[in-house]
């Protein structure tokens, strides 16, 4: 089935105001970029936007936060990001933080038709607040809740007109499992090839989760924290 | 004399044993890279989807699509593998993971952990390490034994938002090793130098101090 679309554009047709999105991505690493662009010039609003962090000011997530686009943030941890903490402190932006085992466990229960599962992690904190607590074996767990989304948008390193994704390293991250969670999972890609080029033993996310795919015209892959050794 | 960073992620180091699956945390933690004793092999995780993290990358080789937790570029080693998040809390859920270092704001003496929240102040989230101190059959927190205004950070009570509750075993800071067991610090070691009454002073949560407290020692 051929999941092609041609540009971002076409990719993110149907997104609305006071939807909820996922959007891959761990820092700046394996983020949809051309999308996040798309998103900032189609101004929707009023978004519940799911992703592990919440970007930089100027780059990720931070463009659309900028633009008051974004109602709530569901995320791990957002510590790099001046206007996601003064929204966030004076009340305009809801924040939900999860921790970020927890983050990747929901979104591939969303996936993978699982309601809620119980974790240790969070137990004791906040975060436990307001949830069944079971022990199991001698220790507490919470209930957790599965998530899921209007549009999934993640980020890959090579997909197929099937819509088949492989990641490149670190940048696989969130991606697989959001593209799980989507009712409409679009997935930009800095390469684009034919059905059977790609070697099936290698497919990270099968294309069954991908419903709209595209290449990406520029990707600019930001580097947060350059750090390197002296060459010897 | 009191330690540096570099003295407590070697001392921390120090407890590494061969064939182990280590994740360090942000901070001094990830300085325990350097300090990795002769002929202990360990692998180091990183939480956004490594196995196998090796050293930063050399001028001009860094690739923005490989980076540690920390957001820092880093290298892989030989055997080194990718995952997907889910799967790397699987290994840290499941205790596959054999050995977390975190850094702390505030540790009790039950064991309890504060280091992701300062109400109306700051909050930058948890990230991953609520799973991690959740789970781990092995945790060891670095911290200073104290905060800039030369308040305990080693209490009775934590006052800050819990991170995980009694899970941290052992305490390495500028001044001391600490272990954690039946409701208590005990004082295990002392940096060279550092007399056990300025760790006694500086510790505000109960402290059990044997009548011999040894040095640590270094190579």
């Amino acid at each position: 089935m051929n999941k092609v679309v041609k540009n971002v554009e076409e990719a993110l047709v149907g997104i609305q105001d006071g939807m909820t999105l996922m959007l891959g991505g761990f820092g700046l690493c394996g983020i949809p970029e051309n999308s996040i662009g798309q998103l900032v010039k189609l101004g929707t609003k009023n978004l519940t936007c799911i992703s592990n962090n919440a970007g930089v000011d100027d780059f990720g997530i931070g463009l659309m936060l900028q633009a008051k686009q974004v109602k709530k943030m569901i995320s791990s941890y957002v510590g790099e990001n001046d206007e996601f903490e003064r929204q966030m402190l004076s009340g305009e932006l809801e924040v939900d933080l999860i921790p970020q085992g927890s983050l990747a466990e929901r979104c591939r229960a969303g996936g993978a038709g699982i309601p809620a599962f119980f974790t240790p992690a969070g137990y004791g904190t906040e975060v436990a607040e307001g949830k069944e607590v079971r022990v199991f074996n001698g220790k507490p767990h919470i209930l957790e809740s599965a998530l899921t989304a209007d549009f999934a948008i993640v980020k890959a390193w090579k997909g197929d007109t099937e819509g088949n994704l492989i990641y490149k390293a670190a940048a696989r991250n969130f991606n697989p499992m959001m593209a799980m969670a989507g009712k409409i999972t679009v997935a930009e890609v800095e390469e684009l090839v034919p059905a059977g080029t790609l070697d099936p033993n290698q497919i990270h996310t099968p294309g069954i989760f991908v419903q709209r795919i595209f290449k990406g015209t520029a990707f600019e892959k930001r580097i947060e924290q350059r750090t390197v050794r002296k060459n010897a | 004399m009191a330690l540096d960073k570099n003295g407590i992620a070697q001392r921390i180091a120090q407890e590494l044993k061969n064939g182990w699956y280590v994740n360090l945390g942000i901070g001094i933690p990830t300085l325990v890279a350097n300090y990795i004793p002769e002929g202990i092999e360990v692998e180091f995780q990183s939480e956004n989807g490594i196995l196998g993290m090796g050293p930063f990358p050399f001028e001009g080789e860094e690739d923005a699509d490989l980076i540690n937790a920390g957001k820092q570029t880093i290298t892989t080693v030989a055997g080194a593998s990718f995952f997907d998040s889910a799967t790397s809390f699987a290994m840290i859920r499941g205790q596959h993971v054999q050995l977390t270092v975190l850094g702390a704001m505030e540790v009790s003496q039950n064991g309890d952990i504060a280091n992701w929240k300062i109400p109306g102040k700051m909050v930058k989230g948890m990230g991953g390490a609520m799973d991690l101190v959740a789970s781990a059959e092995n945790i060891i927190v670095a911290m200073m034994h104290s905060n800039k205004a030369g308040e305990s950070k080693i209490l009775k009570e934590c006052t800050l938002p819990l991170t995980g509750v009694g899970c941290v075993k052992k305490v390495v800071t500028e001044l001391a090793v600490l272990e954690i067991k039946d409701g208590k610090f005990h004082l295990i070691e002392r940096a060279p130098g550092v007399s056990v009454e300025e760790i006694i002073s500086k510790t505000e949560g109960e402290l059990v101090v044997p009548d011999v407290v040894p040095e640590m020692h270094f190579d």
